[in-house]
């Protein structure tokens, strides 16, 4: 049954490489279908890893497939380590991704014809089953370098779908330039990831993970330096990939990708890569508690930021991004806490219920879209009456079917949405019995255990929280129709609508998998996930209801929510209408602008660059480079050297000896001989009469012998 | 009889009067009727060493020599014809287009 797991990541090749080569040909069902099936086999190798495992006892597995980097000390295999903690990561991917690949099927149908390239549809269905190859490969792999070729080839297909519609967004840039710079964001963690990488193959001579933590274990030197600055090392890593302070700016911009992208990338899988990986690590942060500190401390600041900024965009998406990083922010809190078992927890639950939101969020576009056409499409039915009323038309033009402003009112338009949506946003906020209830419950119950100021600022992340779903859900759903897109606006159709469901019940039954001990009762199938995964993170303390902490989250949350509709019922009236909390002033235009952190970076970062960049390519490259040293310096004097070999050498010299002399001696001859041919006959008979008359004296004088 | 030493002075001074006019005159007809004193004189020795060795051989050279002479006389003169109508001269010194 192990032998199974290289079909795992071969499945989504193979439909890769079908969609890639033959694609065009199966029409956009036969792409779709080919695509998910992919993605649903591995779900099902997936379960019977699931199933290996719990016939195994949960012993971890490592099963070797080929060698790959033999050099002296250095062995690195192609091997997949199949335990408790990888089998949840499969099972959260290819679930998760199957649900999202389903979704994505309806969605790209509308959103090619929109962006109005329909011949591009194989094409991203290609870079998602890439993706799943890649996120498998990160997941699975026993050693750091296998975790970090998934690692990039995640992020390679990021950049591929952010920049989907590369030629779309702000001057026709903005979507590749977001790609941009995502990648080079993210740069920067991978940077860190190899430094560690090294460090932990020149401290532990290995890479693979259970060489490297059993070493780990026999050093047991609390905060040895090496690994204080491996650990932290993998800190800077994960705060890339995971979108964590201070480089958590790339995922915002993210949303430029398609929905689908937004959802399978940006929330559920790829950006949990960095929870997992120090999940993984665990071993090494418990070694280093100056790390886990900062660990908790980067987690829980990245919660409260984000979910400040969340509150003051008016993007559905960027609220949506800014709370992944928020949620993001919940987890690493968690793991740096120690508590693995609860920001494990929290990464399922949010897989479940931000993929949910993000695709419901796909599904409120996608219907705005519709509307968009719909409404154009009577006009030109009707030449004429376009003509009549110029004005209605140009005036909400390119009104943008992402902006919640011109929402509003779609309550009884979108009958299977909303009720997801709704779903999504309790769960996300942490009510009652929704699954993030559970999982954010438990990680602030470690928090109040452990560290209180953690406890503090993600309880009041927690509050923002409730509060921007709050705003979100009454500006979209609540009140009139601002625009008239949002008028006609019509629900997605079924291959669309499915997946909301099923990830809907996931989130609503996703707290199951790790029910607390309530009032001391210990329920059938709570801490499921704390023992499941407590074989492979060894003993995790089973979390208990606290009705205190359980009790002011919620009130917190219940809070937040009334506040929101305290203010935003009803509001705003119009699309041109101020936000209610623009009577903040100042602090509102902050959250709006995201704390100024890209203007920030841009003048600390970029434009420092920018000038270092055109220094050096101006200045130095040129003006000194290419204008003095080169031009002037080997220029100058290659000249004065080439003009004397020229001259001198060449043509004094060889010239001189080689074609001058011979030429002289041939002239001289042929100018003598040039006098005997003169033209007339009687010269060359002369000529040969004195040749006979030579050779028959000859003849004579010596004898005819 | 004659002695053949005196047929072949004879020819001698033939053959030099021939060469002679060969080298010496301009007029092309000249130099061809000097060509043709050449021929002969060789002719009179082939004639006159027959006649000592009593072999036929020299008389029966001497009409070949007398056929290709009519012969290169026919294309000759008509050589001659044909540059006499290009050039309005048969000075050979004015026949010298082959210098280089």
């Amino acid at each position: 049954m192990f032998n199974l797991i290289p079909l795992l990541i071969i499945f989504p090749l193979i439909g890769l490489v079908i969609n890639l080569f033959w694609g065009k040909q199966f029409g956009e069902k036969g792409v779709g279908a080919i695509a998910s099936g992919a993605a649903g086999l591995s779900f099902v190798i997936a379960v019977l890893q699931l199933v290996g495992l719990i016939n195994n006892s949960f012993e971890s597995v490592t099963v070797p497939l080929a060698d790959w980097i033999v050099i002296d000390k250095l062995n690195i295999p192609w091997a997949f380590q199949i335990d408790t903690l990888s089998v949840t990561m499969m099972l959260v991917v290819t679930g998760v991704g199957t649900l999202i690949h389903i979704y994505a099927i309806g969605y790209m149908h509308g959103d090619v014809r929109h962006n109005g390239d329909p011949a591009r549809f194989p094409r991203f269905f290609v870079y998602l089953n890439l993706f799943l190859a890649a996120m498998l490969i990160l997941v699975t792999g026993n050693n750091y370098l296998m975790m970090f070729v998934g690692w990039e080839g995640v992020g390679l297909c990021s950049y591929l779908l952010i920049g989907f519609w590369f030629e779309k967004g702000e001057n026709n840039v903005g979507n590749a330039r977001a790609g941009r710079k995502a990648f080079v964001v993210n740069r920067i963690g991978d940077w860190a990831m190899l430094l560690a990488m090294f460090l932990i193959f020149v401290t532990f001579g290995s890479l693979t993970f259970n060489e490297v933590f059993h070493q780990a274990e026999e050093m047991s030197a609390l905060n040895s330096p090496v690994i204080v600055a491996i650990t932290l090392l993998l800190l800077v890593g994960a705060a890339g990939k995971s979108a964590q302070v201070p480089l958590y700016v790339w995922l915002p911009d993210a949303m430029a990708g398609p929905t689908p992208v937004s959802a399978l990338i940006h929330a559920a899988t790829m950006v949990t890569a960095g929870i997992y990986m120090i999940t993984r690590s665990h071993v090494l942060f418990f070694h280093a508690p100056i790390s886990q500190n900062a660990v908790a401390l980067v987690g829980a600041i990245t919660a409260l930021f984000a979910a400040t900024i969340a509150v003051g965009q008016f993007d559905i998406k960027k609220v949506l991004a800014y709370s992944t990083i928020s949620q993001l922010g919940f987890m690493v809190a968690a793991i740096g806490m120690g508590a693995y078992v609860a920001g494990m927890f929290h990464l399922i639950t949010h897989a479940f219920f931000k993929a949910l939101l993000f695709l419901s969020a796909g599904s409120v576009i996608h219907a705005m879209e519709h509307g968009e056409h719909a409404r154009h499409e009577p006009a030109e039915a009707h030449g004429h009456s376009a003509h009549n009323q110029p004005s209605a038309i140009s005036n909400q033009q390119s009104s943008d079917p992402q902006d919640m402003r011109n929402m509003g009112g779609l309550w009884t338009k979108l009958p299977i949405t909303k009720w997801v949506y709704l779903i999504g946003a309790l769960a996300l906020a942490g009510i009652f019995p929704f699954a993030g209830f559970w999982s954010k419950d438990e990680i602030l119950l470690d928090a109040s255990k452990h560290n209180p100021l953690i406890y503090l600022l993600l309880t009041i992340a927690a509050f923002f929280t409730a509060f921007y779903m709050g705003r979100q859900i009454l500006m979209i759903f609540f009140g009139q129709p601002r625009t008239e897109a949002a008028k006609h606006a019509a629900e997605s159709p079924r291959v669309m609508t499915y997946p909301l469901i099923a990830l809907a019940v996931l989130s609503v039954l996703g707290g199951a998998l790790n029910l607390p001990t309530i009032f001391g009762m210990h329920l059938p199938g709570g801490h499921a996930l704390t023992e499941w995964l407590g074989h492979t993170l060894g003993e995790v303390e089973a979390g208990e209801l606290d009705l205190i902490v359980a009790g002011i989250s919620t009130v917190l949350a219940l809070g937040a929510l009334a506040l929101s509709y305290a203010i935003y019922r009803n509001k705003p009236a119009t699309a041109e209408e101020r936000d209610p909390l623009q009577a903040l002033g100042p602090l509102f235009i902050a959250l709006n602008r995201k704390w100024w952190v890209d203007e920030f970076y841009d003048f600390i970062l970029l434009r420092p660059y920018n000038w270092l960049a055109q220094f050096t390519a101006n200045v130095i490259d040129w003006r000194f480079w290419h204008d003095w040293f080169h031009d002037q310096v080997i220029g100058g004097l290659f000249n004065i050297f080439a003009r004397g070999l020229a001259q001198g050498v060449d043509l004094g010299g060889v010239d001189l000896i080689i074609s001058g002399l011979p030429a002289a001696i041939s002239r001289g001859i042929a100018s003598s001989f040039r006098r005997l041919q003169t033209g007339y006959v009687r010269n060359y008979a002369l000529g040969v009469f004195v040749g006979v008359v030579g050779v028959l004296g000859y003849f004579l004088l010596t004898g005819l012998r | 009889m004659v002695p053949t030493s005196y047929y072949i002075i004879l020819s001698a001074i033939l053959f030099t009067l021939g060469v002679a006019g060969v080298l010496i005159r301009r007029n092309a007809i000249i130099i061809f009727m000097s060509v043709e004193l050449m021929l002969n004189s060789a002719n009179l020795v082939f004639v006159a060493f027959a006649r000592q060795f009593e072999n036929l051989s020299g008389q029966v050279f001497v009409f070949f020599v007398m056929t290709v002479a009519a012969a290169e006389v026919a294309v000759g003169l008509a050589l001659i014809v044909t540059i006499f109508r290009t050039k309005k001269s048969i000075n050979v010194d004015e026949v010298n287009q082959l210098k280089g």
